[in-house]
């Protein structure tokens, strides 16, 4: 049962760590990672995607963290 | 003695070292020393393990699935703590917060196991790619002994200036060091994303540089679009609801 129950925290923790309080955005980011790799793979430049993606879903996470707030 | 060897050591090394030193100084004045400095140990733990285990042979350990896995688990963290420093500066200013309070609440309760991952994920593999460039120099010119030397230096080096600025850190509002952090945190795990997945960046390790000052740059522009925003959506103040019922009436 308490393993049960470090199991869970552990868990629990793992998800907070990557996911936090706004899924899309971990989604934005693991989406972007395989873009990236697509490029590479591909021989185009990729570096500029990451960046991108991660102001992107920044600019979104916070629009929608605004229009939260005010219900 | 090799001098050559020494030096180079110590210049290379110095690169890695100052991205871990960074981490750990900003984990710890942000979240929690304890955390950090009980992660930084773990991290420096392991490293050894696998210098003692794996010896010359780390030369061969494969660094770019390690980066990757550490830079989107830093990048995914980083960028949650970006928007909430937006956030909760664009809400209280940025003179909020000097010494007060913790910056994420959950910091606060008990052990910050977010802010022991972050600085243990830091100074292990920092710490493995110091030991690779001490195996990589030592071994080509047959001199460990120098290049030892040399990445030592540098840690001591870098960690001595880390200590004599956390002090200057600490005095940052929390709120906008939890927003220049959430920067920071996004940079490295940016680049080493990237960097794990062979993307070539303009400037090589420079772009550490520019990556940051773009995201900073974002960072603060988003203060004040957000700040409009929230202007914008805001429901009408009371006083004038009163009005307007008044001039109906």
């Amino acid at each position: 049962m308490t393993a049960w129950r470090w199991l869970r925290a552990v868990v629990a923790f793992c998800v907070d760590f990557v996911v936090g309080d706004d899924w899309t955005v971990a989604a934005v980011i693991a989406v972007a990672l395989l873009g990236t790799w697509g490029l590479v793979e591909a021989g185009v430049a990729a570096w500029w995607l990451l960046p991108l993606a991660v102001l992107g879903a920044t600019v979104l996470g916070l629009r929608r963290a605004v229009l939260r707030e005010r219900g | 003695m090799n001098a050559g060897v020494l030096i180079s050591a110590f210049l290379a090394a110095t690169i890695e070292v100052i991205e871990m030193v960074a981490i750990v100084v900003a984990v710890g004045v942000a979240r929690s020393w304890r955390a950090s400095l009980a992660g930084a140990a773990a991290g420096l733990v392991v490293l050894a393990v696998l210098i003692a285990a794996l010896g010359t042979a780390l030369r061969g350990v494969p660094l770019q699935p390690i980066r990757l896995v550490v830079g989107a688990l830093l990048l995914a963290f980083g960028s949650q703590w970006l928007r909430k420093g937006i956030l909760r500066v664009a809400r209280d200013g940025w003179a909020v917060g000097v010494g007060e309070e913790d910056v994420e609440e959950a910091a606060a309760r008990g052990f910050d196991w977010a802010g022991f991952v972050l600085s243990f994920k830091g100074v292990s593999l920092e710490g493995v790619e110091v030991a690779v460039i001490v195996v990589a120099l030592g071994a080509a010119a047959d001199a460990i002994g120098s290049a030892t030397l040399g990445a030592a230096a540098s840690v001591v080096v870098v960690g001595a200036v880390g200590l004599a600025t956390y002090r200057l850190v600490a005095r940052i509002p929390r709120r906008a060091l939890q927003l220049f952090v959430g920067a920071m945190l996004t940079t490295f795990g940016t680049f080493w994303a990237g960097e794990g997945l062979g993307v070539h960046w303009p400037a090589d390790e420079l772009a550490l540089v520019w990556l940051g000052i773009a995201y900073a740059a974002a960072a603060l522009a988003l203060v004040r679009v957000v700040s409009h925003w929230r202007r914008a959506i805001a429901p009408p103040p009371v006083a004038a609801d009163r009005v307007a019922a008044g001039a109906d009436a």
